[in-house]
């Protein structure tokens, strides 16, 4: 594969949002009664951009990405807008999204152990989605697979065509996954914890190719993650998400270096640094986070807050602008370190 | 280890490189017992074929001076002679051609509609798996009987009565099975993955779920077509089947089951060769089976 020589987009400062999400609401109907996974989710993602989405488990971050994919389960339901390239992708008939699924945006998996189909081997998988996209005769499509595997750093990629995923260890599953996702060259990649099953050493190379592969490409990239650091390591912006709301969101180093929402602040402090006192206890965040099926009627995280106020259980603090380019959904004015 | 360049390859074969077929054969190859399994049942199928030109006597031809007669290769009576007369090797043969057909047919059928069938309603899943379960419920409470004796009342006797009769029975498992393997499968990441990369949903069974389910839809094969010859063999004791001069292992062992104890070799030269057969058919089941792992070579 050839880089092509014209300046795409993203580096000449062309500013066209790639993915618009508007007032996203996605709730799933249980036997218990409705579940809102994710309340009303704005945001953008520009060409070639790299956003992280951090959160706990089951702040709904996952539920936004399927929104956005279209691969609710079946008692899933969404509302809002998601407009990709200026189209609404939102609701779509499946015919019409699987022209975009694949080709426009693809998906990294969290567990590459179980994302790729242990009966077919790694270049059937591959090949299938050229052929299927792009109408590609069998041979041609072989070779541009084998050019991705290449270009992911698969020793021996005309080799590995013909293993079964089971023959090849984490990391090149997860390699052969990012391949698959990078293989029609898409506008947009969601990648959704994709280094969550893997050991550290290996997570690092995960993510460096990544950068890799965008800076090759131009692709937008949306990180999932709840591992802070990796979000610090590849992403443009970042947005944080509890109880299925963005609280916080800004560029990358502003929300590390100066978290305005008491969330995040308790996020990154009870990660562990290296230059840190070791011998008193981590910091934790007191508390269990909300259960989406019996949202309080104010902030999600005012049970759990150190700042919390009569007007925080009143209502939803709505995500107001603190900075350009920063906002959050918190009443207090300031929060200082 | 060098790579073989693409274009020394040529351009009709590598995307078929390793299929999973390709590769299974390659494994089912190597697999003694399941080679040595096909072989007998190719010698059976070709004895099966062949048996008009190499029994000495025609299978319906009646001896009255070798009445029970036991086997004597002098006279061409290989496996000696029934109680009638007949030429037990021509009979034994004949009875091949009906049991095998019996067998791989209804088998086939079985596994084409139920492995259609049960993928469709556990992929689709909701209403229509619940409309299509309930379907295969009804026709799983039909007496088996009373369905084999209503066809033959409305077409008559027929040997392809049988087929219809037993293939109609058979698939109800083998839907319930796939049904049970797909709805498993279906939630596995890689068929999200699958979604994700916008595969249609016809693309996703027949090249996700379908390959996925062949392991355990072998196994129920081979211990099908044992239980077809042996419910023909029933439904022939029954004479509901095969006709007479007509016949198959079912009713040549039934009635040499009654000669047991004057004509042993009666009982003994069918009930070998179905013995032999249903030991065959486990042992290339069972290879199949592991072939077909890509997991387990």
């Amino acid at each position: 594969m050839t880089v092509s020589p014209e300046q795409p987009g993203w580096k000449t400062g062309t500013q066209t949002p790639l993915l618009v999400v508007d007032q996203l609401v996605t709730r799933f109907a249980t036997p218990d009664g409705a579940v809102s996974a994710v309340n009303g989710v704005s945001f953008h993602v520009n060409k070639g951009e790299t956003i992280g989405i951090v959160g706990e488990s089951g702040s709904g971050k996952s539920q936004v990405l399927m929104s956005i994919m279209g691969l609710l389960p079946h008692n899933g339901s969404s509302t809002g807008s998601v407009r990709f390239d200026d189209r609404e992708i939102l609701g779509l008939p499946r015919e019409q999204l699987n022209k975009i699924r694949g080709t426009r945006m693809a998906m990294i998996f969290q567990d590459p152990m179980t994302a790729l189909n242990p009966y077919l081997t790694v270049g059937r998988q591959l090949t299938e989605v050229l052929t299927f996209h792009q109408s590609m005769n069998p041979a041609m499509a072989r070779e541009q697979a084998r050019e991705v595997l290449e270009q992911v750093h698969i020793p021996e990629p005309g080799k590995r065509l013909d293993m079964y995923p089971h023959e090849l260890s984490g990391g090149m599953r997860q390699r052969v996954m990012i391949a698959m996702g990078m293989l029609c060259r898409p506008d947009l990649l969601i990648a959704d914890e994709p280094t969550t099953a893997l050991d550290v050493t290996i997570q690092a190379e995960i993510l460096d190719l990544l950068a890799e592969q965008q800076a090759v490409t131009g692709t937008a990239i949306i990180l999932v993650t709840h591992d802070l650091g990796v979000v610090a390591g590849l992403c443009d912006r970042v947005m944080v998400m509890y109880g299925g709301r963005i609280v916080e969101q800004g560029p990358v180093r502003d929300i590390f270096y100066d978290p305005q929402h008491p969330y995040t602040r308790a996020l990154l402090l009870s990660m562990p640094r290296l230059d840190d006192d070791l011998s008193g206890d981590l910091p934790t965040i007191a508390g269990q986070p909300p259960n989406l099926a019996h949202m309080p009627p104010g902030c999600a995280f005012a049970p759990r807050c150190g700042y919390v106020s009569e007007r925080c259980i009143q209502a939803v603090p709505p995500l107001r602008d603190i900075a350009p380019g920063r906002a959050k959904a918190c009443t207090l004015d300031r929060l200082v370190a | 280890m060098s790579v073989t360049p693409l274009d020394a390859v040529g351009v009709a074969m590598p995307a078929e490189g390793t299929s999973l077929w390709t590769s299974a054969r390659r494994r089912l190859v190597r697999n003694r017992a399941a080679m040595g399994g096909l072989i007998v049942l190719i010698i059976i199928g070709a004895l099966a074929i062949l048996a008009p030109y190499i029994s000495a006597h025609a299978m319906d031809d009646i001896s009255w001076e070798n009445i029970g007669t036991p086997p004597d290769w002098a006279n061409g009576y290989y496996f000696g002679t029934d109680s009638n007369g007949r030429d037990l090797f021509a009979r034994t043969l004949y009875g091949a051609r009906v049991s095998l057909m019996v067998g791989i047919l209804a088998s086939i059928v079985s596994l084409v509609i139920g492995v259609i069938y049960g993928a469709v309603a556990g992929y689709v899943g909701g209403a229509v798996d619940n409309v299509m379960m309930r379907i295969v419920d009804i026709l799983y409470s039909l007496p088996f009987m009373f369905f084999v004796i209503l066809l033959t009342v409305f077409f008559g006797r027929n040997i392809l009565l049988i087929f219809v009769a037993i293939g109609a029975v058979q698939w109800l498992d083998m839907a319930r099975i796939v049904r049970g393997q797909t709805m498993a499968l279906k939630h596995r990441e890689f068929i999200e993955a699958a979604h994700a990369f916008g595969a249609s949903s016809t693309s996703i069974v027949r090249r996700h779920i379908i390959p996925n389910i062949l392991g355990p839809v072998m196994v129920f094969v081979t211990l099908t077509v044992p239980q077809v010859i042996l419910l023909e063999s029933f439904l022939s004791f029954l004479g509901l089947g095969v006709q007479e001069p007509m016949t198959s292992w079912g009713v040549l062992i039934s009635d040499g089951a009654r000669d047991m104890e004057t004509a042993p070799w009666s009982l003994l030269f069918p009930a070998t060769f179905l013995a032999v057969t249903l030991f065959s058919l486990n042992f290339l089941g069972d290879g199949l089976r592991d072939a077909l792992d890509p997991k387990d070579r």
